[in-house]
């Protein structure tokens, strides 16, 4: 199976569990398992290769000039990750289908985890950085998203908080880290990353890079300072605590780390910072372990350990300690994973998870009993089990590792959290499972259903096999960890053996063994100890500081962001004119090259009136209808400039608009006041006159100073003018630009357009069924109305012009690609017709007699430009490549047929479906309770002040 | 000619913009609307002004008015009767919520732990 469709598939799948919830959990869990099943038999596919050697890639260029390329590289390392990833996926699926309550959402959870999982497929497979990075980011939303999934608790979402938080940061780090490295080596693919382990360490900006990278690393897989985040994303469900936090994303840093070994290790900064972050993680995540109550919070901090094993592991730099890494992170996997989920069914059956409630479980649930006994003697480290083995190699390698000149130091606290390590392991079994039985459980313990317990038996199994005859895995770990290596150190081939003979490693097992049941046995004297001293609290630690920086966040936005809009504007209004006035006093000012036009009377009595109603609008604003008035005053002016100035399309476009717009004013102002009052100061009006007057003589001069001169690049208008006709088909050029040249760009307009309507539609369906629809539908109207709602002599004129505005916009619309006209003006024409129908014989009427929903007409514009622009593909032709061809129909002259055409239907068709549905929302809201809805025209208005006078025969018209 | 134009447009760029930092919301919008004709006449004016040469093509003419800005503007017309009317519908359900067309808002109390609760 392709790489990609790999990656892919948990993405793709991860629509069917929410989809198919509707049919029943059972279908539910059936599609998520076979998505996982059929990602994990595709991976399975490339074993054969794997095995042999070979390294499997793929990809293609996505965005080459930013380095970003989809290329996905397999590899033994990556095929480990991938087949822990979809393998422990499987089981854990399998788990949770019995795990979830009836009343959890089991659809939206498998969406999560199937998120997840393609994520951490996607981070193993990566072979570019960069795509590596948005995997990374991707694991750190979806696992937010996982440890929040039970939204009623509030642990769980603080806890979904902090991971994200942490995670995050380190995120960025690392983003950082990883541009430094492609800029060091010129590229963002790991297989060239990888190849150049001299240039990058002997670069200056390695250690900073270095440094970056390992926060990312250390903050996803939990290492010390950054630790405290794992046992807060506990309030998670136990499958996503089995999955993430122990088998998965947890040892995403841990992969990191290891994908990068070749070129990053090594190095004596390297060795100390990773060496040493690992040792304390170890330690210390060990002995809080040890005194850990709940259950899955004891397994959390013991992963926490884990990890740091393996970190160490990773941070000598040699090749032996890879290969135990490696070898660790298979055991580890197998044996957490399956004691997270004992503790998720102890939990589930017993209702508790606290340690000091429990006891004598053994006899409650033997088949538990066994699985969680079996996982924890392989985590304490007892022969026979796999633990064993690569602890006993994790010791060997501490034995040969000396950190800051003391030899001592290294084995001295690896013997020392294994100890603990032990200990824990022990109270888990000892003080859960034997002992007495107790009477006072939460609820009756029994044994689970098979689907429950068949997971976690199936990977103790695997414990047991592996630390049984551990040949079986050695030739996999071999080739795991020399992809880990590559060509930088020499993997001396020494077998996984149980028994190594006397070896100082053995003997530190062995006082590990008898420390933790010793540790055990002193256990409550030491509890009491460890509850009265006083310890630093992590999550107090970060809350403090969470607070901190959103004082800071505050003290900042606050004077800055006060919610005073008019301040935004003025303050966006100096700044800008700073802006110009710097470009201006610092660039050069090139000689006038274009002359001066005359001044014709015509002209300069439309400027006139332009400037006479602007500037009344300034004094006059205050009456709001008489300031509609006046800014319909400019409105016509610029359409007339836009005539005088050689732009008959644009005229045409700003007059209809005109009308719109200024009906849509209306329509609000039917709400809104009537009057502005007077709330600012004078020395305020001032102010603002000043910013607006200062601004106003700046653009003029702007606009003077570059209508006078010639542009400085050759603009593209020539090529538009030269190939209008002989590659458009039309003679109109601005048509032929809109429809054809930039179609694309005209097709996003429409699709804007057509989302601004549909928002208006929504907002207005909001306030209609919220609050205000009471006061909408109670109010009374603040001016007198008129008698005759629908005045006949209107009536009759609006349904006479009908037709002909309709004609009209036909013919506007047919001519449009050679004459001024077009899609867009032609659907301003035909919506100002069909509003004047509204306008006068009223909305219940209209509505009546509406064929097709607004919604409807506004997606057929955009479908059918799409579909316009799609149909040349069928030609091999790029998106909206337009064609024509001219046809005669006797009797009829000969005229053109243009793709463009149909193109331009879609737009005329989205164009009124917008216009319309936005005005006829704001008429929606006029309906008031009190007054029935019209079913015939020139009807009167019953809930009028004064009556009309019954002998009047003009009231009682038209009913 | 030149100056007509530019005078206009700085006419309606100050009056907008005055007009924009008015208090109530709908000197705002006919404030927005002043200088989307502003800004919409400055692009077209990016073209130069040339009379009487619509750039329709015709046998025998070799001027023609620059196309281009004219093609931009004017989805930028119909565009902006897009965004004025959902400003519109902005403050009006402003307006009918809370019985209140101020545009800034009332200076409040920062209140300490607001936004933080989980």
């Amino acid at each position: 199976m392709s790489l990609f469709l790999i990656v892919a598939l948990p993405f793709l799948g991860a629509i069917l569990p929410g989809v198919m919830i509707a049919a029943g959990r059972q279908t539910c869990f059936g599609v998520t398992f076979m998505v996982t099943l059929t990602a994990f038999i595709g991976l399975m596919t490339h074993l054969p290769a794997i095995l042999a050697g070979e390294v499997i890639t793929t990809g293609f260029e996505w965005l080459p000039l930013l380095g970003l390329n989809v290329t996905l590289m397999l590899d033994g390392l990556g095929f480990f990750f991938a087949t822990l990833i979809l393998g422990i996926g499987l089981l854990i699926i399998a788990y949770a289908r019995q795990y979830l309550a009836r009343e959890d959402n089991m659809g939206e959870f498998f969406t999560y985890l199937l998120l997840f999982q393609g994520a951490m497929v996607g981070i193993v497979l990566s072979d570019n950085i960069l795509l590596l990075l948005i995997f990374w980011e991707l694991t750190s939303l979806s696992s937010f998203l996982l440890i929040g999934y039970w939204k009623h608790l509030p642990e769980g979402r603080q806890g979904a908080r902090m991971a994200l938080a942490v995670t995050g940061m380190g995120g960025l780090a690392m983003i950082a880290g990883m541009l430094i490295l492609g800029q060091i080596v010129g590229s963002y693919d790991l297989s060239v990353i990888l190849q150049n382990r001299e240039l990058i360490q002997a670069d200056p900006l390695y250690v900073p890079a270095l440094i970056l990278i390992l926060l990312g690393c250390f903050t996803k897989s939990a290492q010390f300072p950054f630790h405290f985040w794992l046992p807060h994303a506990m309030a998670a469900p136990t499958p996503v605590s089995a999955y993430l936090h122990s088998a998965t994303m947890v040892k995403a840093g841990i992969f990191l780390m290891a994908r990068m070994w070749p070129v990053l290790s090594g190095t004596p900064e390297w060795f100390v910072i990773v060496t040493t972050a690992g040792l304390i993680t170890m330690v210390l995540g060990a002995v809080i372990a040890l005194f850990k109550h709940d259950l899955k919070a004891l397994l959390a901090f013991s992963t926490v350990s884990h990890l740091g094993l393996i970190t160490m592991l990773l941070g000598t730099g040699t090749a032996f300690g890879a290969m135990a890494a490696v070898f660790h992170i298979m055991n580890h996997a197998t044996f957490k994973a399956a004691l997270f989920m004992s503790a998720g069914i102890i939990d589930h059956e017993a209702h508790t998870r606290d340690i000091r409630r429990l006891g004598g479980l053994r006899k409650l649930m033997p088949v538990t009993f066994v699985i969680a006994t079996l996982a924890s003697l392989s985590m304490a480290g007892i022969p026979f089990f796999n633990g064993f083995l690569s602890k006993e190699m994790m010791l060997e390698e501490a034995t040969k590792t000396v950190l800051f000149d003391t030899w001592w130091l290294v084995p001295a606290l690896a013997t020392f959290g294994s100890i603990f390590s032990a200990a824990y392991c022990f109270r888990l079994i000892g003080h859960t499972f034997l002992g007495p039985v107790r009477d006072d459980y939460p609820a009756k313990p029994h044994d689970p259903p098979a689907g429950m317990w068949l997971p976690p038996a199936l990977l103790v199994v695997l414990v047991v096999v592996i630390g049984v005859a551990p040949f079986l895995v050695q030739d996999f770990v071999f080739l795991v960890a020399k992809a880990v290596i590559g060509d930088v150190a020499v993997l001396e081939t020494k077998y996984i053996k149980i028994w190594h003979g006397l070896v100082p490693a053995l003997f530190m097992s062995i006082a590990a063994v008898a420390g933790g049941l010793i540790l055990l046995a002193l256990f409550k004297p030491l509890l009491r100890v460890w509850d009265t001293t006083p310890r630093p609290e992590a999550k107090a630690i970060f809350d403090a500081l969470i607070a901190a920086v959103v004082r800071l966040a505050r003290a900042i936005i606050a004077p800055l962001h006060d919610g005073a809009f008019t301040r935004y504007g003025a303050i966006f209004a100096v700044t800008v004119l700073a802006l110009g006035l710097h470009a201006y006093s610092t660039g050069t000012l090139s000689a006038a090259t274009r002359d001066i036009q005359p001044i014709t009377e015509v002209a300069a009595a439309g400027w006139a009136m332009l400037v006479a109603a602007a500037l009344g609008l300034v004094f006059l604003h205050r009456n709001r209808l008489l300031a509609l008035v006046l800014i319909g005053i400019v409105g016509l002016m610029v359409s007339i400039g836009f005539v005088f100035f050689s732009a008959p399309d644009l005229a045409m476009t700003q007059i209809t608009v005109e009308v719109v717009t200024i009906i849509l004013l209306l329509l609000a102002l039917n709400f809104l006041p009537k009057r502005t009052p007077i709330e600012s100061t004078a020395a305020r009006r001032l102010r603002d006159g000043a910013i607006a007057g200062v601004v106003g003589l700046a653009t003029a001069a702007l606009t003077m100073h570059y209508l006078l001169r010639d542009s400085v690049a050759q603009p593209i208008s020539e090529f538009h003018l030269a190939n209008s006709y002989k590659g458009g088909g039309g003679t109109n050029v601005v048509n032929v630009i809109l429809v054809d040249f930039r179609g694309f760009d005209t097709f996003g307009e429409i699709i804007v357009l057509g989302i601004a309507a549909l928002l208006i539609y929504a907002l207005t369906e909001t306030l209609l069924s919220g609050p205000a629809r009471a006061r909408l539908l109670n109010r009374t109207p603040d001016q007198p109305r008129a008698g005759d709602m629908h005045p006949t002599m209107m009536v009759v004129l609006t349904r006479v012009l009908m037709p002909v505005v309709l004609m009209v916009g036909f013919y506007i619309f047919l001519r449009g690609h050679n004459e001024p006209g077009g899609g867009f003006i032609s659907g301003l024409v035909v919506s100002i017709g069909v509003v004047m129908q509204y306008m006068a014989s009223g909305f219940g009427w209209t509505s009546a007699r509406l064929r097709y929903p607004y919604h409807g007409v506004i997606g057929a514009g955009v479908l059918i430009a799409g579909l316009t622009g799609i149909g040349s593909w069928f030609f091999g032709k790029p998106f909206l490549t337009s064609d024509f061809t001219y046809v005669r129909i006797p009797p009829f002259d000969e005229f053109e047929l243009a793709t463009a055409a149909l193109f331009d239907l879609g737009v005329f068709l989205a164009v009124v479906g917008a216009v319309m549905l936005s005005l006829e929302s704001f008429s929606r809201l006029a309906r008031r309770a009190h007054v029935a809805e019209n079913e015939h025209a020139m009807g009167i208005d019953p809930s009028r002040d004064d009556p009309p006078d019954p002998a009047d025969p003009k009231a009682q018209g038209g009913h | 000619m030149e100056f007509l134009v530019a005078s206009a447009i700085g006419i309606m760029t100050a009056v907008g913009l005055y007009l924009v930092m008015r208090l109530r919301t709908f000197p705002v919008i006919l404030g927005i609307a002043m200088l989307t004709y502003a800004v919409n006449v400055f692009l077209f004016a990016s073209g130069r002004l040339t009379i009487g040469a619509p750039p329709i093509l015709r046998k025998g003419i070799e001027t023609y008015a620059d196309p281009l800005p004219q093609a931009l503007v004017l989805t930028a017309i119909v565009i902006s009767f897009g965004m004025t009317a959902v400003v519109v519908m902005i403050a009006l359900g402003a307006y009918l919520g809370s019985d209140d067309d101020n545009v800034d808002d009332a200076p409040e109390e920062d209140t300490p732990g607001k936004g933080d609760a989980a």
